[in-house]
């Protein structure tokens, strides 16, 4: 990965220069020159192609010489190379967070609210409450379920909180480290306008993987309709906010290849969500009535009825 | 100094005056003394230490006694405690059953490392043992709920008992959140005060979780 810093940076000396990134061994951000490290959310993009091109107006270009200063790289062992990827607010936190709820059509959720200041406040914090959320819904749901029953004992389940912890955490630093990987050997065959950082494709998976905070909660709910309708619309909502940031980085390349890459990112995410609800939230009860069987014999009738 | 070369002191002009030398420098001899103190008066020290910590953390005013001389004694003892009342649950056969000891051990040291972590990171100017201690010592509140608890469901296991728990769990857990927010938040930067405190919420909710959910065999 060094060699192709090295590579990446003799190519883009300008770029990296106005850019003041963090020239670091493991994390490479390589925008388009005109992109400015900027933490305010003035200016929206228009749709289209017009995104990647957004152009260096003369009155930033003494901006970001004073910006490109302000970004300072400590090596990685010391303590203030981590924290600057905790340059967050609270505010800040809470628009990553409304703008995966609630996805513009059009807008890329990384320009629009990562805009080179990843952190990893976001992912590791949705992460550990999305792992506890799901481990208490899935118990109460069971216990909800399974309440009157004379056999049923609870139980609090406890292992499964180190099986969500261990898939949701893979899940949110593995597939990025994946599809960055993948990228990135795009990047070196088809010149790409846009790609994303690793830590910018990790954020933008971690603040997806909101909206399955309230699904899970809402998941309590003993109902397979409900529970399918609210896992189909969280769906949407967090693999729209993933379709929109890697499809231009993606589109450039083969047709094929693009399409299959959108429909792999869409594939595991699909895959963590059912695999949540198969595993931690036991199948609902169906509800049928007890059926009455007559039995039709001379002594009279017998009314046998079936519950479970 | 060039003005003064023609000045020469005389050698028998004699200086004369009055230099009193601070009548301090006899504690050190104190300090150094306590080796030769009684055990039992080292121990009581630490004791008291940790029970006016104790009563700080029950009544939280915004005094820096907890912070300035932390010790990790308190939120050792309230740990092992904890995780001892915590066994003699569910803990059958079957792999599902309540955390075990080490888990609960980890849980709370781990978790306590993480949230000193995220608040230094973030840019808290309390020190990293501060923090843990701080932490540490506000889940008494929690360990009297698991003694409540306990005592409860000595008399029944019904939905009774288990409104009682649910209530008595759910106050000190306000309890031990509020607590810590009252001793931690004037160290954090302000716009970022929510980002620490959502944490510490995290952690003390796990807590309370594994608490209320404890059921005897």
């Amino acid at each position: 990965i060094t060699c192709l810093v090295m590579y990446l940076f003799a190519e883009f000396d300008d770029a990296a220069n106005l850019l003041a990134a963090n020239p670091d061994a493991t994390t490479i951000s390589i925008d388009e020159p005109a992109e400015i490290p900027k933490n305010q959310h003035s200016r929206l993009q228009e749709p289209g192609r017009e995104e990647d091109d957004e152009l260096l107006g003369t009155d930033d270009s003494d901006k970001t010489e004073l910006l490109a200063g302000q970004k300072k790289s400590s090596p990685f062992w010391t303590f203030d190379y981590y924290q600057t990827f905790f340059d967050v607010d609270t505010y800040q936190v809470l628009d990553r967070i409304k703008g995966s709820v609630f996805p513009v059509p059009g807008k890329n959720f990384v320009r629009l609210y990562i805009r080179s200041n990843p952190d990893l406040y976001g992912p590791f914090w949705i992460c550990a409450t999305l792992v506890f959320t799901i481990a208490v819904s899935g118990n109460l749901s069971n216990f909800f379920i399974h309440l009157g029953k004379p056999t049923y004992h609870y139980v609090p389940e406890f292992r499964k909180v180190s099986i969500a912890a261990t898939t949701i955490y893979a899940y949110a630093w593995l597939v990025p480290l994946a599809l960055w990987g993948f990228l990135m050997w795009r990047n070196s065959k088809v010149m790409n306008i846009v790609s994303y950082s690793f830590l910018e494709i990790v954020c933008v998976y971690g603040y997806s993987l909101f909206i399955y905070i309230p699904t899970a909660m809402l998941w309590i709910i003993p109902q397979r309709v409900v529970r399918w309708v609210m896992m189909v619309f969280s769906l949407c909502l967090s693999g729209s906010v993933l379709v929109m940031t890697f499809w231009p980085a993606v589109r450039d390349d083969n047709r094929r290849v693009a399409v299959a890459t959108v429909a792999t990112i869409l594939l595991l995410h699909a895959l963590l969500a059912v695999g949540c609800l198969a595993y931690f939230f036991d199948a609902p009860e169906l509800d049928t009535p007890a059926p009455i069987i007559p039995a039709h014999n001379s002594t009279g009738t017998t009314v046998i009825t079936k519950s479970h | 100094f060039p003005g003064l070369a023609d000045v020469s002191i005389s050698q028998d002009i004699p200086v004369e005056g009055e230099i009193t030398v601070p009548v301090g420098s006899q504690s050190p001899d104190d300090d150094y003394s306590t080796l030769d103190e009684p055990v039992k008066d080292t121990i009581m020290r630490d004791l008291k230490a940790v029970g006016k910590k104790f009563v700080h953390v029950m009544y939280p005013r915004k005094s820096s006694a907890l912070l300035r001389d932390w010790d990790l004694w308190g939120p050792l003892v309230l740990c092992v405690s904890l995780a001892l009342m915590l066994q003699g649950g569910s803990a059958d056969s079957k792999d599902d059953g309540g955390p075990q000891f080490a888990e609960v051990f980890v849980i709370i040291w781990f978790g306590a490392v993480v949230i000193t972590l995220n608040s230094k990171l973030l840019g808290g100017t309390i020190s990293f043992f501060q923090s843990l201690c701080v932490l540490g010592y506000c889940v008494l509140p929690l360990t009297v709920a698991m003694l409540v608890c306990r005592l409860v469901l000595l008399a029944g296991a019904g939905t009774g008992s288990f409104v009682i728990r649910l209530i008595v769990v759910g106050a000190m857990f306000a309890w031990s959140t509020l607590a810590s927010t009252a001793f931690l938040a004037d160290s954090q930067p302000p716009n970022r005060k929510a980002l620490v405190v959502y944490p510490i919420f995290l952690f003390y909710f796990v807590i309370s979780w594994m608490i209320l959910t404890f059921t005897p065999q």
